[in-house]
This record gives C-alpha cells, sequence and structure tokens, in this order.
C-alpha cells in the first residue's frame, strides 16, 4: 500500500474524491507519522480525537455527495491562530494554559472547507525568532540533517518552525503560518518546501496573537506550489472583523499555475547580492535564473536603493508594535498571573516571569524607542523609510512584474550557533524583511540543495495582490528545479533527494 | 528631539526605566545584559538617522483602508463567561484584582 503521508495535497484530494481512499485513513496514517517523530517537537498540542472526528464527518460528506474544497485533508495550525476550546499558546509560558472561546477567521474559513486539525504548531515565542528555539515549549529540530557525518541537529528556521517541520516530514500535508519579517519563507527555505506569505490585508488578522500588526500577515506552507495555492485560496478572503482586511475579490489561485512565462519581466535587485554570501546560494540564483529564461521570461536588473535600512527599519517599527501589543498581558484577564503587593508589583512579575528573554528584550527595543525624546527619532524616522523601502518596490515594479532573489543568506545552521548575537540572527532574515515592510506578497520555493545536502530556497516577490503571478513563477521554478517534494527525514525513511 | 546617542546613552539606569515603562521586573543579570545588547541593537538601528527623510510622510499602513462603518445595530455581545473564562481570578461575573485605591 502506499505511504499516505508522501501524497500531495491535491493527490489526496483527487484519492477522496474517486473513493480510492478515506479520510479517516488519510488522517489516521497522519497520526501515526506524528507518533514516530515526536523527537522533532513540531507541535505543542495534539488534537488526535478531534482530528478523527472531523475525518469521520468528512468521509460522511464523500459519501453523501456534498465534499468540500478541502475536505478530509489533515492540516498543522501554527499555535498563534486562535482556535475554539483548543489551547492556544503563542509558544509562551503567558498563555500556556490559554483556552480560546473564539475561533480565528482563517481556521474557521479552513474548517468551512471540511479541514481536518491535527494540532498545533510549534513556533518562536509570540512568533519572535528566526530559528525556533525561543520556544517555551522547546526547540523545533529540522528533519533535514548535514551529510557531512556530523550529527548536529539543525535549526528549523522561524518562527513558524513546527509548521515548516511538520510538512516537511510528512506529519501534515500543510500547515498555516505566520510572515511578519519572514517567518514562512525562511524556515519553507530551510527545509526544502513551499512557504507564501500573501499581500498584506488578504487574509485575516482576526483571532491570531499579535505581534506586529502593521507586518503579521497569515500564509501558508505545504510540499509543492500547487497545495500551497489551494490552502491560501482557503486561507484568504475579506473579513469585516479585521479593519486591515482589504475587500478585494480573491482569484482562483490555481488557474493559472502552470502557465508559460513569455511576456514576463523578472527582476533581479542589485542590491541583495551581499557581502559573505555562500557561493552555492549565489549560483542556485543565477541557475534560477537560468530557468525562468528558459520559460520564456525576460530578466532584468533593477535597484531597490534602501534595502540596506530594511532591517534597522524593521528592528523598530517590529518591537515597537510589539511592546504595544504584548501591554495586554497585565495577568487579569486571562494568562499567567504572578501576584505582587501592588497591582504594579503583579503588572512587573507576571511579565516578568511569563515572558522570555528574547520577547522581553523585543518590548524594552520596542518601548525604548516609542518614550518620550526618542519617538521622532527612531520610531517616526522608521516608518518614513519604511515609505522609501516600499516606494523602491513600486518603482522597480515599472520595469519587471516580479522579483527573483535568494530566500535566505544561508542554509539551516545548528541549534545554539548565532544565539549569542541577537544581531547575527537578525540578518537571517535579510532579504525577507524588505517585502514584509511593503506589504508585497512573497514566496519561498525549494530549489537546490547545499554542498552539504541542505535544502535552499528561491524567493518570488509579487506586485501587491498578484499572488497568481509569483505563484506561477514558483510553480516554474519548482518543475526546473525537479527535486523530490519530501526531505531526508530524521527516520531515514526517504533517500537523499 | 533628535537625540540619537542610544548606544552611549545605554546604561543601569535607562534600563530600568525602561522596564518600569514596560513594567518588567529584572534581576541584575538581566539588567546588565540588556544593557549590552539594547546599546547594541540601538546603534544598529542608529544607521537610519543618515537617510534623508526630508518631506517623506510616514507610512503607519502600506493598505490605504479608510476605517469602515458599520451599521449601528448589535451583532454580538451577551458572552461574560465566556470572556471570563481565562480570567486568573473572578468573582461575581467580575475580574478580580488586588487593590489600587487607598
Amino acid at each position: 500500500m502506499t505511504d499516505l503521508t508522501q501524497l500531495t495535497l491535491s493527490e489526496a484530494l483527487k484519492k477522496l474524491k474517486s473513493k480510492d481512499i478515506k479520510a479517516s485513513e488519510l488522517t489516521d496514517a497522519h497520526l501515526t507519522k506524528m507518533e514516530s517523530n515526536k523527537d522533532l517537537n513540531a507541535f505543542i498540542t495534539e488534537t488526535h480525537d478531534i482530528a478523527q472526528e472531523q475525518a469521520q464527518k468528512a468521509d460522511e460528506r464523500y459519501a453523501n455527495g456534498t465534499a468540500k474544497a478541502l475536505d478530509g485533508i489533515p492540516l498543522g495550525i501554527k499555535d498563534l491562530f486562535c482556535t475554539k476550546d483548543i489551547r492556544t499558546t503563542a509558544a509562551s509560558k503567558m498563555l500556556e494554559n490559554f483556552v480560546p472561546p473564539y475561533e480565528s477567521t482563517v481556521t474557521q474559513n479552513l474548517l468551512n472547507d471540511g479541514a481536518v486539525f491535527t494540532g498545533k504548531l510549534n513556533l518562536d515565542e509570540f512568533a519572535m525568532g528566526s530559528s525556533n528555539t525561543t520556544s517555551y515549549f522547546g526547540n523545533v529540530i529540522n528533519p533535514w540533517k548535514r551529510n557531512t557525518g556530523d550529527d548536529a541537529q539543525l535549526v528549523h528556521g522561524g518562527s513558524s518552525g513546527g509548521s515548516a517541520a511538520a510538512v516537511a516530514s510528512g506529519m501534515v500535508m500543510a500547515a498555516t503560518g505566520t510572515d511578519t519579517g519572514g517567518s514562512i519563507r525562511q524556515p519553507a527555505s530551510f527545509c526544502g518546501i513551499v512557504g507564501i506569505k500573501p499581500t498584506y490585508g488578504r487574509c485575516s488578522r482576526f483571532g491570531i496573537v499579535a505581534f506586529s500588526s502593521s507586518l503579521d500577515q497569515a500564509g501558508a506552507f505545504a510540499r509543492t506550489t500547487e497545495d500551497a495555492a489551494l490552502l491560501l485560496q482557503s486561507m484568504a478572503g475579506f473579513d469585516p472583523k479585521d479593519s486591515t482586511s482589504v475587500d478585494k475579490p480573491v482569484p482562483d489561485f490555481t488557474k493559472n499555475l502552470t502557465g508559460s512565462l513569455k511576456g514576463l519581466k523578472v527582476g533581479i535587485p542589485k542590491e541583495y547580492r551581499v557581502e559573505g554570501m555562500p557561493l552555492e546560494i549565489e549560483n542556485l540564483w543565477e541557475k534560477g535564473k537560468e530557468w525562468l529564461e528558459e520559460e520564456g521570461a525576460e530578466v532584468i536588473d533593477v535597484s531597490l536603493p534602501h534595502t540596506k535600512y530594511a532591517l534597522p527599519t524593521y528592528y523598530i517599527i517590529a518591537p515597537a508594535e510589539a511592546s504595544s501589543n504584548l501591554a495586554r498581558y497585565d495577568g487579569v484577564r486571562y494568562g499567567l498571573r504572578m501576584p505582587g503587593q501592588d497591582i504594579t508589583e503583579t503588572y512587573e512579575k507576571t511579565r516578568a516571569e511569563g515572558f522570555g528573554d528574547e520577547v522581553m528584550r523585543r518590548i524594552m527595543i520596542g518601548t525604548y524607542v516609542l518614550s518620550a525624546g526618542y519617538y521622532d527619532a527612531y520610531y517616526i524616522q522608521a516608518q518614513k523609510v519604511r515609505r522609501l523601502i516600499r516606494d523602491d518596490f513600486m518603482k522597480a515594479y515599472e520595469k519587471c512584474d516580479v522579483l527573483l532573489t535568494p530566500t535566505a543568506p544561508s542554509a539551516a545552521f545548528a541549534i545554539g550557533e548565532n544565539e549569542d548575537d541577537p544581531i547575527k540572527m537578525y540578518l537571517n532574515d535579510v532579504f525577507t524583511v524588505p517585502a514584509s515592510l511593503a506589504g508585497l506578497p512573497g514566496m519561498s520555493v525549494p530549489a537546490g540543495l547545499d554542498t552539504k545536502g541542505l535544502p535552499l530556497g528561491l524567493q518570488i516577490l509579487g506586485k501587491p495582490w498578484d499572488e497568481e503571478t509569483v505563484l506561477k513563477v514558483g510553480n516554474s521554478i519548482e518543475r526546473a528545479a525537479g527535486l523530490s517534494h519530501m526531505p531526508v527525514t530524521l527516520d531515514g525513511k526517504r533517500e537523499a533527494a | 528631539m533628535n537625540e540619537r546617542k542610544g548606544q552611549d546613552n545605554m546604561d543601569r539606569k535607562t534600563v530600568k526605566k525602561v522596564a518600569r515603562l514596560a513594567r518588567l521586573e529584572l534581576n541584575d543579570t538581566q539588567e546588565e545584559r540588556l544593557v549590552e545588547q539594547l546599546g547594541n541593537i540601538i546603534g544598529f538601528v542608529e544607521t537610519l538617522s543618515e537617510v534623508d527623510t526630508n518631506n517623506v510622510e510616514p507610512l503607519a499602513s502600506v493598505v490605504d483602508n479608510e476605517l469602515r462603518l458599520r451599521e449601528d445595530k448589535v451583532v454580538d455581545g451577551g458572552q461574560q463567561d465566556a470572556v471570563l473564562k481565562n480570567a486568573p481570578e473572578t468573582a461575581e461575573g467580575y475580574f478580580v484584582i488586588s487593590k489600587v485605591v487607598e
């Protein structure tokens, strides 16, 4: 019998529709896979019983001809999305026992389409990190290993590390993530899968634990571009409950996925050729250009002059918004409470106990840059530079339709590396942060392996609201790269791709 | 207003002040570490001061949504139990905190 966890989402849907397989079999296969991959620590909360119940209902709908778009597909949900009556922690001690009485709009959309939720996925605490090593519930381990014989455990990237690990290892068919500065694209690159962040405003933020409200955007992880398109289709859409949700029709993301790239202009931003970038990443980028040219696209050079200011801008705006958003954790209405002598001491003790080091650090930076005397010099200046960064992209898009760049300046690094130096860790996001600041859609597609056998991704950035072209170019790279969609997992059942 | 001396200015006193504003209790080790780390990070973001932003409007949001108005009609409510469900301490339908007025 075929291993059901190796099917793509779209293959599984076909087999479910043709009644070759049952949703309950499909879910059980994934729950078994979750058991055998427990060492990856991808899940914070597993919901086996709920999943089996949902799968059974999906089978009933397949039987009576009322099946929905994602009926019976086992998905993992980043533990930043509130799920009704299922614990939602944001990977923080602060919310260790928080059980939301409501459902986030994105997960509700998925449930309406018949999806099966097998559990809540691990992440960096409050989605703050680039390595998934700040979770209160422990590190997520990358299912990929270096082929050099060293046994180093590699990070899965962050902040949506659990989502990426679960999809890459076949524990779920696809997963939700959120991307504030690269938290979908960077982990997707580190683990050889597809990750797409749509245009800011495409998916509702209602019910997603807030980190940086002007940057946070939900997106999809899957093993193929087609699967990512199918998942995003279900997640996206206008929501009156989110004032930054945009009322635009959602196109059919799979419709134009495989077309020719004739007439398409692909921009190569020269500022993304950063010093110290490994040669193999540079070479892969070259290869990506060639692949797209072979498909009929024209590759041109463009300039995004304010690129080098993107990270400093991000590390003012994101912590500033975070310090404001996280003010709500006061030990009064929900979450942890550590009693003090008076209310102020209760706040201070609660927050010191509930937040980890990285979260505290970012609250401190944010509070500092927003404080009297510094507000104009840091925060307002950052918002002005943010506009210049966005203007750079808009000017580039007068000459081209999409941009092609590497997703990250390195492959997955070992757990513990970069940890002593927050700034070095922040540099991981150098290629993903600018598009986040500009609110643009972006996707990472696995494009090759480095000399140690680790996956590397290429990033495609599109015009606002043009996820379709991003997906189409991504699909083209996926076909040209011809990688197997499953990685070398820890349990060793697969050979090198 | 343009006091850009973050990196050099970062000292125990500033860290204590900011921690107080953020309502975070720090121990000595944390304070010491934050003096160094905040100083480095502020030094890192300081490069923004070299960008000429005269006549540039701050960008607060990438979507230019006007805030929408909805019909003045009750759509939700009567959720007292749900609202209180996750509270550390409640009494008679209220959140309970320690005494704040003498």
